[in-house]
């Protein structure tokens, strides 16, 4: 899209774009480059050379175990916290959908969560979880459930999924709701007269019609798992125990800023940017293509 | 038998509105009724309480001798259809009409060959496989009645399916479901805001108003003789005109707009002696004589169109409308002699605009 | 919805409420964490009711802070907080707006590129470029300072995108009147272009505000002095203490701090906010 109508100035629209430009530059675009330049190289021990050793960092990366779990884990974490976080915020979202007394008061209560940091959503869940005062761990255990989340690897990959889903529900509930109330009542009424009881109207009906926000959601929360969760994992688990719930990005952090591994932490921060750049791809392809009916 | 009976009916709303006042009604089988009524009367509400898509605050809905008033939409055996359509938008022509069989677990081969026929008799057989965006809009409306076709219900009820289409296109509709339901023999209540939809429609109209029936019968009935003068202005366009009046001389007689005098047919309405009442006269039921009984009149307006001309006439402090054939010589500003056949008078009372029959002689 | 079905309104009902329980339960925990005495903790499950020390607790956080976190007053790390979200709403706003504007109503060479270099910023989070970007603050004597936590962040794409294509939807003749009105570039965007912007501004500040307080990656990476810390990220520095159980109940009080601003932002601007969340992703 394009105006008609424009401005014929020449210096004034670079001053305008300047400071976005400059800081975009500045702190995107240059740091962005030097990360793809320090894929390539490796230093030594002191960072006093370096030396181009061109995909080396990479291969080493593929072949190493650490990190293939890392990807792994990354991609069962986000399977997990896509999944029950979108199931969760459509059940909600449905039920909303059909109460009309107290809707909005249902709707603030379901969508403040939003306002939390993920770092935040950790550290109340690790309350919850904690082994010794923990009320969920304490019920764990009078079903004979031994939690510990700072020694097995499973209830510590629980704890984080937990603290992800619950945080990123009002989310996909806000946008639930809002693609079913876009849905026309006359549809709705149109299925019923056709015989369909509401079980049926929901999944013949209601769900292929809210699909391009299902879609969409995919990709968010799956974004929102891969890149946003980093300061759960860091006050929660800090990656363990023993790299059980060390995602991708936390990996990253980890190697490059206490392991200190400029050129392997490059190559990894180079890999995660394939990953967004895939998963915009698929967001802006999917926008173009969205379903008006 | 799918006759369709309300009885004493009444729906009101939390909030104090009465959309229907104990409405009672019979629509007779293979009957096709027009609901019609401006827009608030009720029409819409009515129609979806038949379907079951609201709840009744009194009184009972039968369909086909069935108590219905209890039982879901998919339960009373009817079809709709609506305003926008409401085609599924992600099925195809054929799965939005074997919709409803399917739910109803008809066999296969069974729907499949009920939606071909029926897909033959509306001239979709083409277009089975497509989507409704990738139809025009009479061609959903088609498939709209389709759907409700194809599942033989005991009655049809459609809510104003016309309005989305544009003028033409609604007038050849018009025919074409007129046809359809004819052809198909079921009942059907069709609800419009239209009054010539309306009259061209209906085995039967019925005229709403705030929640009532006014009138129910014929369309040439309501035409002749409306039972009250809301009935009378809403049936019939150009619309019924409307004048004061007073009753003199024993009831024999009527001043119009303190203008002129005529004499009522047969003993006129003795009761109304000296009381006034409104005069409605019908467009087409002036005529243009020099007469004894005629009074001229300056024209303020002339629209030709062409097989009509209508006439904008000042009567007195009210402006009317005069419908004559043809093209008619005549311009702005000319003085006309006008006049009214007296057995073409509508007398409606001014208390309760009820309609007053005059005495046989 | 359609029929007259009462069961199925109760179980919708109820299901609403378990969610809404659900959700709420961990912040009443927390709370209640808040609001208990370090001995309590002794007890084996955590009380699920209030304790008295409230003031005790609340005051202690924001005056002295906590010992492992670097003994920083709360207060001091509420505010960093909310001039780093300030900064990064006001200024994401502001470029924001002007490349907006300048892109879409003019006509200048590079417009296309200037335009995608600002889209690529969109897959370039902080998390991918860990690294470097903090060199680059650090060469820049950025670190440990204002605007080291806000500038970096400032530049994205989503709300120029917002913007350009609210102004794309602006309608031609306003720009031609204004110029038969003698009105500049400068004059046209300031007196016209903004005020009609205004609820998208005011939407979107809601959603940059919440954003920049929760920054954690970044506040994390670019202050060492505890005087810098941002209160999100200096929870975990009160969370992770080594070999010893963390003070929850001062931990709970910092984190219940934390998270009321933006909450009371969210709530209290809840349709300010929603309607930004679903415009941002149009």
């Amino acid at each position: 899209m394009e105006k008609r109508v424009f401005f014929e100035h020449r210096l004034t629209p670079y001053l305008l774009v300047a400071a976005q430009l400059a800081i975009t530059l500045i702190f995107f675009i240059w740091p962005a480059a030097q990360a793809f330049y320090q894929s390539t190289i490796t230093q030594d021990a002191f960072g006093l050379s370096t030396t181009f050793v061109g995909l080396a960092n990479f291969e080493r990366l593929f072949s190493d175990s650490l990190y293939l779990h890392s990807i792994e884990i990354t991609l069962v974490f986000s399977a997990l916290v896509a999944a029950s976080s979108l199931s969760i915020a459509l059940l909600l979202a449905a039920m909303a959908d059909r109460v009309i007394r107290g809707s909005s008061v249902y709707k603030t209560l379901l969508i403040w969560p939003y306002a939390l940091a993920p770092a935040i959503s950790g550290v109340l869940w690790l309350l919850l979880f904690n082994p010794t005062i923990g009320i969920i761990a304490y019920a764990l255990r009078q079903v004979g459930y031994s939690w510990n989340n700072f020694l097995s690897g499973t209830d510590a990959m629980i704890l984080i999924v937990a603290a992800a889903t619950w945080k990123q529900v009002s989310y996909n509930f806000l946008f639930f709701l809002a693609g079913l109330q876009f849905i026309p009542r006359s549809l709705i009424e149109a299925a019923a007269i056709d015989g369909a009881s509401p079980f049926k109207r929901f999944w013949t009906i209601v769900f292929p019609l809210l699909s391009p926000t299902t879609f969409f959601l995919v990709v968010v929360n799956l974004v929102y798992a891969f890149f946003d969760t980093f300061g759960l994992v860091h006050t929660t688990t800090a990656g363990g125990p023993a790299h059980a719930t060390e995602i991708l990005v936390y990996k990253v952090y980890r190697d490059g800023f206490v392991g200190l591994d400029v050129g392997g932490s490059a190559a990894q921060s180079v890999v995660l940017m394939a990953i967004v750049v895939l998963l915009t791809a698929i967001q802006f392809r999917y926008v173009e293509r969205k379903v008006v009916y | 038998m799918a006759e369709i009976e309300l009885d004493g009916v009444t729906k009101a709303y939390p909030n104090g509105v009465v959309a229907l006042q104990k409405v009672d009604l019979k629509v007779a089988d293979r009957e096709f009724l027009v609901v019609v009524g401006p827009s608030g009367c009720g029409k819409s509400t009515l129609l979806r309480l038949i379907a079951g898509l609201e709840t009744l605050s009194g009184g009972h809905v039968l369909i086909g001798g069935r108590d219905v008033t209890r039982l879901e939409p998919a339960q009373r055996d009817i079809a709709m259809v609506f305003q926008n359509y409401a085609l599924y938008p992600h099925m195809n022509v054929y799965n939005n009409m074997a919709y409803g069989l399917r739910n109803r677990k008809t066999p296969k081969p069974e729907i499949d060959r009920r939606v071909r026929e029926t897909a033959c008799i509306l001239g979709l057989e083409t277009m089975l496989e497509r989507k409704p965006r990738q139809l025009s809009g009479g061609q959903r409306q088609r498939v709209a009645m389709g759907r409700a076709i194809v599942r033989s219900p005991a009655a049809f009820l459609f809510d104003e399916p016309l309005s989305n289409l544009d003028a033409k296109l609604r007038v050849q509709m018009r025919g074409e479901i007129k046809r359809l339901q004819r052809r198909l023999g079921t009942t059907g209540v069709y609800v419009t805001h239209d009054q010539a939809e309306a009259m061209t429609m209906g085995d039967q109209l019925a005229v709403l108003r705030d929640g009532r029936i006014e009138q129910k019968g014929s369309p040439l009935e309501i035409y002749r003789r409306p039972a009250t003068a809301f009935v009378g202005g809403f049936i019939g366009s150009p619309a019924m005109n409307f004048l004061d009046g007073r009753i003199e001389e024993g009831g024999r007689k009527l001043r119009v707009a303190e203008m002129f005098s005529i004499v009522l047919p047969g003993a006129g309405l003795p009761e109304q002696e000296g009381r006034n009442l409104t005069v409605g006269i019908r467009p087409e039921h002036f005529k243009i004589n020099g007469n004894a009984a005629s009074v001229e009149l300056p024209v303020e307006l002339v629209e030709p169109l062409g097989g009509q001309t209508l006439i904008e006439v000042l009567f007195g402090k009210k402006i009317v409308t005069v419908s004559l054939d043809g093209a008619i010589a005549i311009k702005s500003g000319d003085r006309i002699p006008l006049s009214v056949d007296p057995a073409q008078l509508h007398l409606f009372s001014l208390e309760n605009e009820v309609r007053l029959d005059c005495i046989a002689a | 919805m359609v029929e007259h079905r009462p069961w199925l309104t109760f179980i919708a009902h109820a299901v609403l409420i378990f969610g809404a329980f659900i959700l709420a339960f961990p912040l009443w925990v927390a709370f209640v964490a808040s609001t208990q005495s370090a001995v309590s903790f002794n007890q084996i499950p955590m009380s699920l009711l209030p304790g008295g020390h409230f003031i005790e607790n609340y005051s202690a956080v924001l005056t002295r802070g906590v010992a492992s976190a670097g003994a920083v007053p709360v207060v001091t790390m509420l505010m960093n907080s909310l001039i780093m979200a300030m900064m990064i709403a006001v200024g994401k706003i502001a470029i924001s707006l002007l490349s907006a504007y300048a892109i879409v109503y003019f006509r200048f060479p590079f417009r296309k590129t200037i335009f995608w270099l600002i889209f690529i910023t969109l897959m370039l989070p902080v998390e991918v470029r860990i690294l470097p970007t903090y060199g680059v603050v650090a060469s820049l004597g950025m670190l440990n300072s204002y605007a080291g936590l806000s500038i970096p962040l400032i530049a994205s794409a989503t709300a120029t995108f917002l913007f350009r294509q609210y102004f794309l939807t602006v309608p031609e003749e306003l720009l031609e009147a204004a110029r038969l009105d003698g009105a500049g570039p400068w004059r046209f965007f300031r007196d016209i272009l903004i005020p009609l912007s205004r609820t998208n501004i005011a939407a979107l500040f809601v959603i940059l505000f919440i954003y920049g307080w929760n920054q954690y990656l970044w506040p994390l990476l670019v202050t060492t002095d505890p005087n810098y810390y941002t209160i999100v990220m200096g929870i975990q520095r009160m969370v992770t203490v080594a070999d010893a159980t963390p003070q929850w109940q001062l931990v709970m009080a910092t984190v219940i701090l934390a998270l009321l601003p933006p909450v009371i932002v969210v709530v209290g601007m809840q349709r300010l906010f929603i309607r930004g969340l679903v415009e941002i992703e149009k």
